[in-house]
């Protein structure tokens, strides 16, 4: 039976299933943001921008762009009603409080306990740049990271620890991938579904990691 | 009478002095003083640890205070950006210096300096590379109620360059959607803060329980002409 891999809009639509009604959520740079496109119209969902947005809306209208309203991206968006502006200090405490329920990011590798990294490689001459990547990804009460599985040279992006440099430890929650979901604990890795073609002992096999029950 | 309304550009940024500390505000292209910023290069001071969430877009504004050679050090959260090829360059021959620090640290270091706070234990950056100095020393940390913390100093200035929307001649300010970010913390935080707008109001004409930064964190405001802001720092 062949692998039917989930493409990227059907990551984004995978968790966006796990998002609920009443949730504030930051959705990170890059893939996190197709996350937006699968929240159901009719759930209240507030989305927050590092920024100093609160009820962020989708890109505007050609023509109707404002880079007064952008993105952590710095692409252009829009302000639902209801949304809010704030400064920079208030912006990263609701993240650093707590307030936050979801944040979504990227990641290079995972650790099966959470420890995230997403924002160096490490690679000689490479300019770092970290934005607010440590801030979310200890800052809300659940972070969860979206990425394909394997890398383009078929390893594992969860592992039992991380070689590049470290966002955040012990902090990433779960794991929503092209071929699975998983859920970071103390005790290891847990696998939440998997796409059809997979079962538990293929994918664990393919990764070189046991599950946890 | 109260009056900070500078006349001048020039006038508002007379003074400052060769090995500042300068915060900029801005986030993106959104919020950055641009206008002051030319001035700033205008004025010549040099040798300036430069304080902003990135490291200039393309060639104008920090970038070109970048490219003019005036900035010893930056202090930055994200300086990598699609167009920030100035700093990319200084960067990789050496003639800048780049503290990096996740993003509400920055935020928050600044802030702290404008509340008189003498530092503060953070949980971000526990556990990696940027939970030391710029000299690679390990940063203090402390396990309170059974989570770890870095500490962290606070980053005082000399001058806060700051755009905001509208500003009265008590240096009361209001700001325009995104383009807030770190303008009240920064204006906070220096001994000397500028700030751009949009509009000059008559006092009374800023809504009182409106009003984002009060005039006494203010030293000098500065009329602008009003120009849209550009995109930058995304692939075109």
């Amino acid at each position: 039976m062949s692998v039917t891999k989930r493409d990227k809009q059907a990551l984004a639509r995978r968790v966006a299933m796990d998002i609920q009604e009443g949730m504030t959520v930051n959705l990170g740079i890059g893939m996190p943001t197709l996350v937006a496109n699968f929240i159901a119209p009719d759930l209240e969902v507030l989305l927050h921008s590092e920024n100093g947005i609160l009820g962020m809306g989708p890109a505007p209208a050609t023509g109707s762009e404002d880079y007064d309203l952008i993105n952590a991206g710095k692409q252009p968006v829009t302000l639902k009603s209801g949304g809010a502006f704030f400064h920079h200090a208030d912006s990263f405490a609701m993240m650093r409080g707590g307030h936050l329920d979801i944040c979504v990011l990227g990641a290079f590798q995972v650790s099966v306990h959470g420890d995230l990294a997403n924002w160096h490689t490490g690679e000689r001459g490479a300019i770092p740049a970290v934005g607010g990547a440590m801030d979310l990804a200890i800052g809300a009460k659940e972070t969860w990271v979206m990425m394909d599985l394997m890398t383009k040279t078929g390893e594992s992006k969860i592992v039992s620890a991380c070689t590049y440099p470290l966002t955040g430890i012990a902090c990433v929650k779960r794991v929503y991938t092209d071929l699975g979901t998983f859920e970071c604990s103390p005790e290891g890795l847990r696998l939440i579904d998997c796409v059809d073609g997979l079962d538990a002992p293929s994918l664990g096999q393919m990764m070189g990691i046991t599950f946890v029950k | 009478m109260i009056n900070k309304i500078a006349d001048s550009i020039a006038q508002a940024l007379k003074g400052t002095q060769d090995g500042a500390t300068v915060l900029v505000g801005g986030f993106g292209t959104a919020g950055i003083p641009s206008e002051l910023i030319e001035g700033l290069i205008e004025q010549g001071a040099r040798d300036l640890t430069v304080v902003n969430n990135n490291a200039g877009n393309g060639e104008h504004g920090m970038a070109a205070l970048l490219k003019a050679g005036r900035v010893r050090k930056i202090i930055c959260s994200f300086p990598r950006q699609a167009d920030s090829y100035i700093f990319d360059g200084l960067y990789h021959s050496g003639k800048i210096e780049l503290e990096l620090v996740p993003q509400g640290n920055l935020a928050e270091r600044i802030r702290a300096a404008g509340a008189g706070i003498g530092g503060f234990f953070t949980p971000t950056g526990y556990g990696t590379e940027l939970a030391k100095t710029p000299s690679g020393e390990p940063k203090e940390t402390r396990l309170i109620e059974g989570r770890h913390y870095v500490f962290e100093l606070p980053i005082h200035a000399d001058l806060a360059l700051i755009k905001a929307e509208k500003g009265d001649r008590w240096g009361n300010l209001v700001y325009r959607k995104a383009a807030r970010n770190f303008g009240p913390v920064m204006a906070m935080a220096a001994k000397k803060t500028v700030a751009s707008v949009h509009e000059v109001v008559a006092l009374g004409d800023l809504d009182p329980e409106s009003i984002v930064t009060p005039g006494i964190f203010v030293h000098q405001v500065v009329l602008i002409d009003r120009v849209a802001t550009a995109a930058g720092g995304i692939k075109s």
